[in-house]
């Protein structure tokens, strides 16, 4: 019985150790990362030598050796947010693509808002404006000035 | 509100906005304030193109000039070179080491450049980038001057000018250790 379970087990863990990719000699212990959870946090980084591309997208070596050094730390256990922490530390908040939502970087996501607010307080403040001042009554009509109107459009040949 | 008002607060609207485009434009965007400045420097374990052992840590004590280059650099790698090996040669006896490290480069090439200029001060590739990234380098060259305690305390972004080399090695030479 138990020679019979190691022989289902010992293949079975040797298949494991090769999809995993890691050798049974490795010295730490390290997970199995797929290039999505890689690129997620790549996709957040901003390629150093490159002008608005991220480090997911940028074909640069710079980049290359980036992810490498965000999937090795992934594996080691770091989570993402360790990991963007650990580059953020080395290159400041420059190196995110987006912002901070705090600090002065608020202003950057708060700023678009208030520009839209405003702008829909003008506009119907503008709208009130217009409406307003086709409802209020015709001025009278002069009977004298609309009888010489009558008279000239009827000179119209 | 007036219409007069409206006819003023309309384009005055437009005032927050020109002299946010004018202090940006007026900026250096490769000058990225490090924050590296005044932390301890990272300890890393290179290999030399000569095969040797380049490591941070045996050089506690003494003033390091950190130096990252590319061959493919030019001009400015190549201007430097020069005034780092003279910087080398005249202040190495009063315990000032200079380093190279050779990023996002071939192997040939970076021999090559260490030949051309006659480098004698230790050099050493960077393959995997972390030394790179673990200094927060975004181009080359840039010069990192650390202080005898090991803290970094002045990053340097392009040629490093004579005058740079001097002022900053003689000032870090003027503090105490890290005993003193």
């Amino acid at each position: 019985m138990h020679a019979s379970a190691a022989r289902v087990v010992a293949p079975t863990t040797l298949i494991l150790l090769l999809l995993s990719g890691c050798p049974p000699s490795a010295q730490q212990p390290s997970r199995p990362i797929d290039d999505r959870q890689v690129h997620e946090v790549a996709a957040d980084l901003r390629c150093v030598v490159c002008q608005n591309l991220s480090v997911a997208d940028s074909p640069s070596e710079m980049a290359a050796q980036m992810r490498a050094i965000v999937r090795e730390r992934l594996a080691a256990g770091e989570t993402p947010a360790q990991v963007r922490q650990y580059f953020v530390e080395r290159y400041g908040d420059w190196i995110l693509l987006a912002p901070p939502r705090r600090g002065f970087t608020l202003v950057v996501w708060v700023a678009p808002l208030v520009a839209v607010l405003v702008g829909l307080g003008v506009f119907t403040l503008l709208v009130r404006r217009w409406t307003s001042r086709q409802r209020t009554a015709p001025p009278p009509v002069d009977p004298a000035m609309s009888e010489r109107i009558r008279r000239e459009l009827e000179r119209e040949p | 509100m007036t219409r007069r008002a409206w006819r003023w607060l309309l384009p005055l609207t437009a005032v927050p906005v020109l002299t946010l485009l004018a202090y940006g434009f007026r900026l250096n965007p490769r000058d990225v304030p490090s924050p590296l400045v005044g932390r301890p420097a990272a300890a890393f374990a290179l290999t030399s193109f000569d095969g040797a052992p380049m490591t941070l840590e045996a050089l506690r004590g003494k003033v390091v000039v950190l130096n990252f280059w590319a061959s493919w650099c030019y001009p400015a790698c190549y201007e430097e070179a020069p005034v780092l090996e003279r910087g080398w040669r005249s202040y190495r006896d009063r315990g000032v080491v200079v380093l190279g490290v050779d990023i996002q480069d071939k192997d040939d090439a970076g021999r090559k450049f260490i030949r051309d200029f006659s480098l004698t001060f230790p050099n050493a590739p960077d393959p995997s980038g972390k030394v790179s990234v673990d200094y927060g380098v975004y181009g080359v060259p840039e010069t990192f001057f650390i202080d005898r305690r090991g803290r970094i305390r002045v990053k340097h972004v392009s040629a490093v000018t004579e005058q740079v080399f001097r002022d900053t090695v003689e000032t870090l030479l003027a503090e105490p250790g890290p005993d003193g």
